[in-house]
Parts: C-alpha cells; structure tokens; sequence
C-alpha cells in the first residue's frame, strides 16, 4: 500500500500564517481582521508586512465579523483570525446575517479547533462548529489535515468568491501532503487504494487514518483512506465510489458525531447507497484540560480507536 | 438640488406608501418608518452623492447602511422613487417571491441594498468596516448608516463605537434615530439609556443633535453640519429626535404602531391626513 512520510511536525495555523504571507504579497485586495490573538494565528508576519491591511478589532469578535462583511464591498477579501469558539458559536447571528444570508466575501479563519487545543479546557474547545457552520447556506466549509494543505488551502480560498469557514489547529501534527501541492475546493483526495474497508477522515485524524490503515494492512485488511478536506460542498461521488468497492466506511474527526462530516457522509449514505458506517468522533460531550495526545487517546480519536471502528464496521457488512 | 416643498412633497407620497405597504399585507412596522421618512429623503434626494445605476461596490459614492432593518417600508419607498427600482414593485412588499422581504437583504438581488438587516445591532459594524474599504481604496465618499435608539442595547454596537474612535474612522455618519420608543414600551422603562449623548462622547465621537428630526430644513441643516465634521479624526453621531408615526396623527408619541399595520378605516383616515402629490404606486 502507498504509505506517507511525515516531513516534519508543524502546526497547522502556521500553514494558515504562510499562507496568509504569501497572500500579502500577491494578492492586494486581501486583508486580515483579528480579535487580540495576532501571534496565536500565526497573522505576525502578514501584520508586520501589510500593518494598512491589518485590522486589530480586540476582544470584539461581533464586531469583527460586521466590519468584514463591510469591508467586501467594495472589493476586499477580509480573513478573520481567533479561535474556532470565538469564530463561529461567538458569532453566529454575525456570520449568519452579515456574511452567509448577504453572501459576503468572507473568510472565517478558525485555529485552536476541537480537543487539541489542549490544556486550556472544554471552555475553548469546540467540538460543534462545522455543523454551526455547515448548516449554512452558502458556506463553504473547510477542515484541513497539515501543514502544507492549511497553506495552499489559504491561498485556494482567496481565490472562491463566496464565504468560507476554515477549521485548522493548534498542535504539531505531521506534515505528509505535497508542499505547495493544489488545493481543489470540494474535491476529496483518495490517499491509499484499499478494497476491504473505507476510511473518510478530516483534519487531525486523517494522519491517523494512515497510521491506522498501516497497521491494517499488516493484519490483512485494506483499508482505502480518503481526505476529506471538503466538508461542504461534500465529494458524494468520491464516497459513493469507494463504499460502492468496499460496502462499509469508517469517518473520523475531531469534532462531535453530531453534525459533523460523520452525519454529511451518513446523509450520502442513506440517500444513495445505505452502507454500513461507523464514527470515530466525539459523542455528544465537552471536551476538557490534558495534553492533546491524551484527549485524542480519552476521546477515541486516534489510530487505534479507528482500527477498532474498522473491525467493528467489516462485521456489519 | 430640490427645493424644500419639493420634499416635503416626497417626504408626503413616502408616507402614504408605508401605510398602503404595511396594510396590503397587514403587516410591517409603519411607525419608524414614518417617523423616519423625512431622513431617508433628505438622505437619498440632497445628502449623498450616489452614482446613477447600482453596483454592490459603491466605489465613487457614498453608501448607506440600515441598521434598524424592520422600517424597510421607508427604505423601500425612497429607494424605489430614486430610481433603484420600479415604484411599482412597492406592491409586492412581503408577498412571495418578492424581492421586497419583510426585512431588506441582498439574497433577492434588490437594487440600493448592500447587506441584509433585521437582526439588531449588526450594522455599525458593517458600516465601519465599509468605511474602512474606502480608506484603503482611498474613496473620499461617506459611509452613513441609521440606527434604532433601542437597538443601542445591542452589545455589539458598543464594541463598534469603541473601534471607530480608536481607529479614527472619521468617514462615517452613523444617525440614532431617537424616538424614545420600542416594541414593548418606552425605551426608558424597558431598558433606560441614559444620556446617550454623553455616551458616544466618552467614546470619543462627535455628537450632532437635530432636534426636530421630522423637519426637512433642520435635517439638512444639521446633517450639513455632520458632513462637515467629517476627516477631522473622529467618526460622526447624529441624534436624530423623532416621532414614531410622525404625520399620522393617531400613530404619533406611542410604541402602539411600532410592528401593526392599519386596518381599512385607520388606512383612509392616514391618508386623508397626507394628500397625495407624486401619484401612488
């Protein structure tokens, strides 16, 4: 099977930060918005290049997303930057009224999402906001897995004329995907070819869908893995192909199985092709204070809670 | 430029296409909107330099934000005899399929609305930051938005006027309309206020009072004034005092017609009380 070398951990809101850079220089209409947590966002750089195109708004993240709705017309490209808590269930009635129902060319920067925040406590770790953020119409919603996906998907979202929710992290996580590799909006990337079971997963937990379908392998099970990058608009087709080869399907997130790409990809599943599925997901709690590796290991988000999905799902079939 | 008969005239027919909007539907909220009408034709017909036709953009003319989405009967009204759209269109306020929602939005594709309102104390914001883009796009036009008095118990409207003042967005006109009154009472027994004045002073805005907020010569006078106060550093307050249902008598100093439309009777005796001049949709 195609294995994947990790190039070297790195967060993946660093991948956002240099993404943003890059933007900075080529791109004049960008400009960025963030609530007091510049260094966490990794925006330094983008601030100290461009500080006419920086917006520091404080501790103020209503108004953050008001004054980037404003700022599209006439013709910017505003990002915001704070964590995933204070991005989306913060400023919900923001984003939906000023940004999602008006259609604005905003892009909600989301770092710090789901238990790998870490140590600061359930306070800070959302686990609900792609399905806060999915069930908008119009929005374009986006959880990236490394270093170098966070960063060309940064710089593909310039690019979308629309609203877009960025989901990335705080933790350094290997950093597997090609460096300045393409960033299709929507389109899945199949990782590993596999016939006996179908693994979907997003963000942080697609690197362990890959150290899970390694061990698989050894055990005599192909597992086909598939980074969802999308979650809306989801790629049906891509999933419908491989369960169609596989007939079961494991996703797997960091977030809660409630709302979450688990539901999308189940919504798919009943509608067109019902097939067995199991969740590695959060189910329905708060996160709280540890270490990520500990919270990913406490949660059942990690390879060896995926492998135990597969088990479990290849019996359903 | 008109003259103030020419207004008042318009300021006249606007009225009575918010009763018959409000009443064609049974529903809406007429009195804002009245107590606002001599603003939005002052605004539209002598304040802002607007371009002919309409872009979402608004690069080389002023822009214009509601706040208070629900008096979208005035907006529509005065936006429609600008030119933006047929006045005829006025006759499918709030009916299906009509791009004239109850409260005004983008998603229809309306001409004169750049942002969907409703949901209160979302507009300084946006206000702000489209003031912003005309900085960086170095565009000398305003940015004026209104604003209800009761919707200033909206939190995020305070962390706005703190960004302007901080930030010297002194390109932006932002009115209260300060009609003392809201949905269930006056807003000093639902929610008092206090000096609302001194509040946008100790942010560290420029504070303009029009006292009679439903005169045409006051308004202009005071808004005149406003635009000149402008680029000096400090973003603009006007107080705008008016009267909820202003030129219908029975409408007028209560909170009774804040969301209810007239019914046949109450309808023929508004508009007996504002003759029409320009002609009824």
């Amino acid at each position: 099977m195609k294995t994947y070398t990790n190039t070297g951990s790195k967060d993946t809101r660093s991948g956002f930060g240099a993404g943003l850079t890059e933007l900075g220089q080529t791109n004049e209409n960008v400009v960025a918005l963030c609530a007091d947590l510049t260094g966490s966002l990794k925006m330094d750089e983008f601030k100290a290049n461009h500080p006419e195109r920086f917006f520091q708004v404080g501790i103020a993240e209503a108004n953050m997303i008001g004054m980037a709705a404003g700022m599209t017309i006439g013709g910017k490209i505003p990002f915001t930057g704070t964590f995933a808590n204070f991005s989306t269930g913060r400023v919900y009635d923001q984003i939906r009224q000023s940004v999602a129902y008006s259609h604005k060319n905003v892009k909600i920067c989301a770092s710090h999402a789901g238990v790998t925040l870490g140590e600061d406590g359930a306070t800070h770790q959302i686990l609900e906001d792609i399905g806060l953020m999915k069930m908008l119409p119009g929005m374009t919603v986006i959880n990236t897995c490394d270093y170098n996906q966070t960063k060309a998907a940064t710089l593909a979202i310039a690019k979308h004329d629309g609203p877009v929710y960025l989901r990335f992290g705080r933790p350094k996580v290997p950093n597997f995907t090609p460096e300045n590799g393409e960033f299709e909006i929507g389109k899945a990337v199949k990782l590993t070819d596999g016939n006996d079971v179908t693994i979907v997963a997003t963000g942080h937990l697609v690197w362990e869908a890959l150290e899970a379908a390694k061990t698989l392998n050894d055990n005599g099970i192909s597992a086909e893995v598939i980074n969802i990058h999308t979650i809306k608009p989801l790629d049906d087709k891509a999933i419908l192909d491989s369960v169609s080869k596989t007939g079961c399907i494991v996703t797997a997130e960091e977030h809660n199985y409630l709302g979450g790409l688990g539901e999308s990809v189940a919504r798919v599943l009943a509608q067109h092709k019902p097939t067995p599925q199991e969740f590695v997901a959060t189910k329905d709690t708060f996160g709280e204070s540890g270490t990520p590796a500990q919270l990913m290991d406490k949660y059942g988000l990690n390879s060896s809670a995926i492998q135990e999905a597969v088990k479990k799902v290849i019996k359903r079939k | 430029m008109s003259n103030i008969q020419q207004l008042e005239d318009l300021t006249t027919q606007v009225r009575r296409d918010i009763l018959r909007m409000v009443h064609k539907v049974n529903s809406g909220h007429p009195g804002g909107s009245l107590g606002c009408a001599e603003f939005f034709v002052c605004l539209y017909k002598e304040l802002m330099e607007t371009k002919d036709g309409f872009e979402m953009d608004g690069i080389g003319e002023d822009l214009f934000f509601l706040s208070n989405g629900h008096i979208s009967p005035v907006y529509y009204s005065v936006l429609a005899r600008s030119g933006y759209f047929a006045v005829d269109e006025l006759n499918t306020f709030r009916l299906i399929d009509s791009r004239l929602q109850g409260h005004p939005t983008t998603h229809e594709g309306l001409p004169g609305i750049r942002i969907a309102s409703g949901s209160l104390g979302q507009g300084m914001s946006v206000a702000i930051g489209a003031a912003e883009t005309k900085k960086l796009n170095n565009d000398k036009h305003l940015v004026y938005s209104l604003h209800g008095d009761g919707e200033l118990q909206e939190g995020q409207n305070w962390e706005a006027i703190m960004y302007a003042a901080g930030n010297k967005v002194d390109n932006l006109i932002a009115t209260i309309d300060l009609n003392g009154q809201q949905i269930d009472g006056s807003t000093d027994n639902v929610l008092p206020m206090g000096n609302v004045k001194a509040k946008f002073e100790a942010f560290g805005w420029t504070v303009v009072e029009i006292e009679e907020g439903n005169n045409i010569e006051a308004i202009l006078e005071g808004m005149q004034n406003a635009k000149s106060l402008t680029g000096n550093g400090k973003p603009v307050c006007v107080l705008l005092k008016t009267v909820m249902g202003n030129g219908v008598d029975f409408m007028m100093h209560t909170h009774a017609w804040h969301g209810k439309a007239p019914n046949d009777e109450q309808l023929a005796t508004g508009l007996a009380q504002n003759a029409e001049t320009l002609g009824d949709y």
